[in-house]
């Protein structure tokens, strides 16, 4: 079973060319020019130089020094996911490629197109525990889309493109490919992209004429029906952002989104209701919960957005529009699965909606049902004129970002959570966060990838003193390649979605959620060659992130907030989506089974 | 299908209830066609591992080297939604072409081949002897106190034949697992 390899590719063009016969890291820097990379995240070690040799010739491809490999992951992940282009990491055997494992991981969890290289031991010593060997391809296995361990050069180009092309189409994800150190100095024979497939592997795209025929019906019928898109819209691409758009314009249904899913639909758009979910809005969780139609559109009704499933939204009839069918019937029964991509099915929707003549049930009490729901203004906070509240620091940074052609990364905790309630998206593409690993520390090394992508754009990681000490290096990156991210810390001394966990469940006991110790981030961003800036009152507020925006490099900005705000409204673990926490946490909340419960 | 049955508070079964939870488990078999590739076997037995499926029994070989296709039949339990993500999971692994249900089909068939050591003289040798006959076993190897048996049929009916051995002297007993095909001129 292990020694087979095959060649299952066809040249489109079989023209009796010159074979291309080059050492196996040119081929791999061949490759990723016709892939059209760019730019690639990377950190160097004794089994990728040749790689790194013949990159070194290669003037058209950036390379981004990262100071961790955890960190060059990320950034191809921000890269990627700001672009919808593949993001391409390049690591050394052993260390290296386990330091990649988190992103490998969170890139799988988000469905994010991601090829990461290896290098390896020279394929004489796989399996003699040589030094820096691990066993990539077995690590990595259920962690990636698809992993690939090279043994031949003449197998390297075709491996090459095949990766890029499983990465990027269907459910896009990571894959990686372990490139053991004599391949890269053997020489082989190129080949180009064209023509490259894979017999087993073949997303359905286009969806069943008559599932789609089905979710006309009900909208036909629906007189409270909802929306609720997730990451899918954005992994299909712009053109499925604006299909969105247009039959929501055709049907008036309202529009809530998963924290993935931000961005699709403009958030100053009067259907649209907001995040849904643990910390989504009041408004959301009440309308997925009392609609008569739920029309799913590349979201997987993960725990944060579902509650409790078995008094997840009763009375409705249920759609899910998603490319892999693995994720629909996985958590919630639904009425109509239609596999396929969301920008070909919202266009199949459109069509056959076209056709129907008939009258559609009139919405008008559903959405004055909503407006009710909305007027019990869930994010309402109280602010301060002493401390800056955190809900006020992201309302600030959005009004005066909210003008310029901005992109948010975020770190994990309740910043993460602030950032998605009060920062607000026109856009696709425009917000990148960890939602399904849920990784402390992918903010900065995104943000350093997005950067990258959109040189003049204004990037900004919205952080938390305990997240961003993650991947603090990550700055330095920044400064040495000149990339102005500016890191926006929502400083609150605590862990604070940990500490709040603790406040809910475990009777205000906060164990080890505290860092006595701080680093002083005005002093870290000056010792690692970028600006700081700290503001702790309100009235300063606008002047500084105004001096952050203006400052051409990178910035630490130590925003020191009010330190024991809770992130609300909050659905607590093991409840269903009508039983919100809106205004003040007291302890109560949760069931001895949702206390198991993450 | 969504079941109405909403979350009456009072009634919640466990938090996070799946409404399928109390369906019958099944025993399906599924014949897994991937190509013959590094690693893929690992990966299918990494799926069933990593998300808490049953294997009860598994074969695999290369059935196809011009095409280097293997053949894994695996045969699992679990309620109807379990198998159904099964399937989905198993399709969603790059290598693999096609998932076919066996056991759903009309047209399938399942085959196990088991060598069976039974040692004993007298009157328990001539009986295992005799019920080898009744069962269609093959003696393959004999010494004057054993014999192996080869035995090829369902699997039930295989336990139901080393059950019979085992008053008889049954020293050892290796099953290939379960292998399966489809009835008809048709492919997989
Ligand atoms: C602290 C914390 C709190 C959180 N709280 C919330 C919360 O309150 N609300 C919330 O929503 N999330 C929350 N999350 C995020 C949550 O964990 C999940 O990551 C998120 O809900 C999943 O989003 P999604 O359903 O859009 O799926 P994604 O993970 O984005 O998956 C996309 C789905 O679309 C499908 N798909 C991919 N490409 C296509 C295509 N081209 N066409 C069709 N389908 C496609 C995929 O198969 C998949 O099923 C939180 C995360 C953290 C870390
Ligand atoms: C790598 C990693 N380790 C642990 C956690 C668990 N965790 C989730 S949120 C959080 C606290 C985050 O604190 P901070 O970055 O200060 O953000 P805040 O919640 O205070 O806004 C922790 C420890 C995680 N998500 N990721």
């Amino acid at each position: 079973m292990t020694t087979a390899t095959k060649t299952k590719t066809r040249a489109a063009n079989p023209a009796p060319t010159e074979p291309r016969i080059m050492t196996g890291a040119e081929i791999v820097i061949e490759a990723l020019r016709e892939q059209g990379v760019d730019a690639l995240f990377g950190y160097p070690g004794g089994a990728v130089l040749p790689i790194y040799d013949a990159l070194f010739s290669a003037p058209d491809i950036s390379h981004i020094l990262v100071r961790h490999e955890q960190g060059a992951g990320h950034a191809a992940e921000g890269y990627a996911r700001s672009t919808g282009k593949c993001g391409v990491a390049l690591v050394t055997s052993g260390p290296g490629a386990t330091n990649m494992v988190t992103p490998i991981t969170d890139a799988m969890m988000d469905s994010i197109p991601m090829v990461v290289l290896c290098g390896q031991v020279p394929t004489h010593l796989i399996g003699t525990d040589a030094f820096q060997e691990c066993d990539t391809v077995g690590i990595t296995r259920t962690c990636s889309k698809h992993n690939y361990l090279v043994t031949d050069v003449n197998d390297l180009a075709r491996v090459m493109h095949e990766a890029f092309l499983i990465a990027t189409s269907g459910r896009p994800g990571p894959v990686v490919i372990d490139i053991p150190k004599d391949v890269q100095f053997a020489t082989g024979t190129y080949i180009g992209k064209d023509g490259i497939h894979k017999s087993t592997y073949k997303p359905q795209t286009q969806p069943h004429a008559d599932a789609v025929a089905a979710v006309v019906d009900l909208i036909m019928t629906s007189s409270s029906p909802v929306f609720y898109t997730g990451g899918g819209v954005i992994n299909s691409g712009p053109r499925a952002s604006k299909l969105l758009r247009e039959l929501q314009a055709v049907t008036g249904i309202p529009v809530t989104s998963t924290l993935m899913g931000l961005g699709a639909f403009p958030a100053s758009h009067p259907d649209w209701l907001g995040m849904l979910g643990m910390h989504g809005s009041y408004e959301a969780n009440h309308a997925m919960h009392d609609c008569d139609l739920m029309i799913c559109v590349g979201a997987r009704f993960d725990d944060r957005v579902t509650g409790r499933v078995d008094a997840f939204s009763p009375n409705s009839k249920k759609v899910h529009i998603d490319i892999d069918a693995s994720s629909i019937n996985k958590i919630v029964r639904v009425d109509v699965p239609v596999v396929g991509d969301c920008a070909a099915t919202l266009e199949a929707i459109l069509k056959e909606l076209a056709k129907r003549k008939g009258k559609r049930p009139d919405l008008s009490a559903w959405k004055k049902q909503i407006t009710a729901w909305r007027d019990r203004n869930c994010f309402a906070y109280k602010n301060s004129d002493t401390v800056i509240k955190p809900q006020y620091a992201v309302q600030r940074l959005y009004e005066l970002t909210k003008d310029r052609e901005t992109y948010i990364s975020t770190e994990v905790g309740q910043h993460q959570m602030w950032a998605a309630q009060f920062y607000h998206f026109e856009e696709p593409n425009r917000w990148m966060t960890s939602g399904g690993l849920g990784t402390m520390g992918y903010g900065l090394p995104a943000a350093v990838g997005i950067q990258v992508a959109h040189p003049g754009a204004l990037v900004i990681d919205i952080a938390g003193e305990a997240s961003i000490q993650m991947v603090m290096q990550e700055f330095s990156t920044a400064v040495q390649h000149r990339l102005p991210v500016k890191v926006f810390i929502m400083n609150n001394e605590w862990m604070g979605m940990v500490r709040q966990w603790q406040e809910l469940l475990h009777g205000e006991r906060y164990s080890h959620s505290y860092s006595e110790s701080i680093p002083d981030f005005v002093k870290l961003a000056e010792a690692l060659g970028g600006h700081g800036i700290r503001c702790d009152n309100p009235a300063e507020l606008d002047g500084k992130i105004k001096e952050m925006i203006a400052h051409d490099g990178p910035v630490l900005f130590d925003c020191r907030v009010e330190k024991a705000e809770n992130c609300l409204p909050m659905i607590p673990s093991g409840s269903a989506h009508n039983e919100m926490i809106l205004g003040e946490i007291t302890g109560n909340e949760v069931s001895d089974a949702g206390k198991k419960l993450v | 299908m969504s079941d109405g049955t909403s979350g009456a508070p009072g009634n919640p079964k466990s938090a996070y209830f799946l409404s399928h939870a109390d369906e019958e488990v099944e025993r399906r078999t599924l014949a897994v066609l991937v190509d013959n590739e590094p690693g893929v076997l690992a990966r299918v037995v990494g799926l069933f591992s990593g998300r808490g499926y049953n294997i009860d029994s598994l074969t695999v070989a290369e059935v196809d080297a011009s095409q280097h296709r293997s053949r894994i039949t695996i045969v699992t339990q679990g309620t109807p939604h379990i198998l159904e993500q099964i399937e989905a999971q198993l399709l969603r692994i790059v290598p693999v072409g096609e998932v076919i249900d066996i056991t759903k089909s009309k047209r399938g068939i399942e085959r196990e081949l088991a060598l069976i050591k039974v040692a004993g003289t007298g009157e328990v040798r001539v009986e295992a002897l005799r019920i080898a006959e009744i069962f269609r076993a093959r003696v393959i190897d004999t010494t004057n106190e054993s014999f192996i048996f080869e035995l090829t049929g369902a699997s039930d009916k295989i336990s139901q034949f080393i059950d019979l051995m085992r008053p008889l002297g049954l020293v050892e007993v290796s099953r290939t697992g379960v292998l399966s095909i489809k009835r008809g001129k048709e492919q997989g």
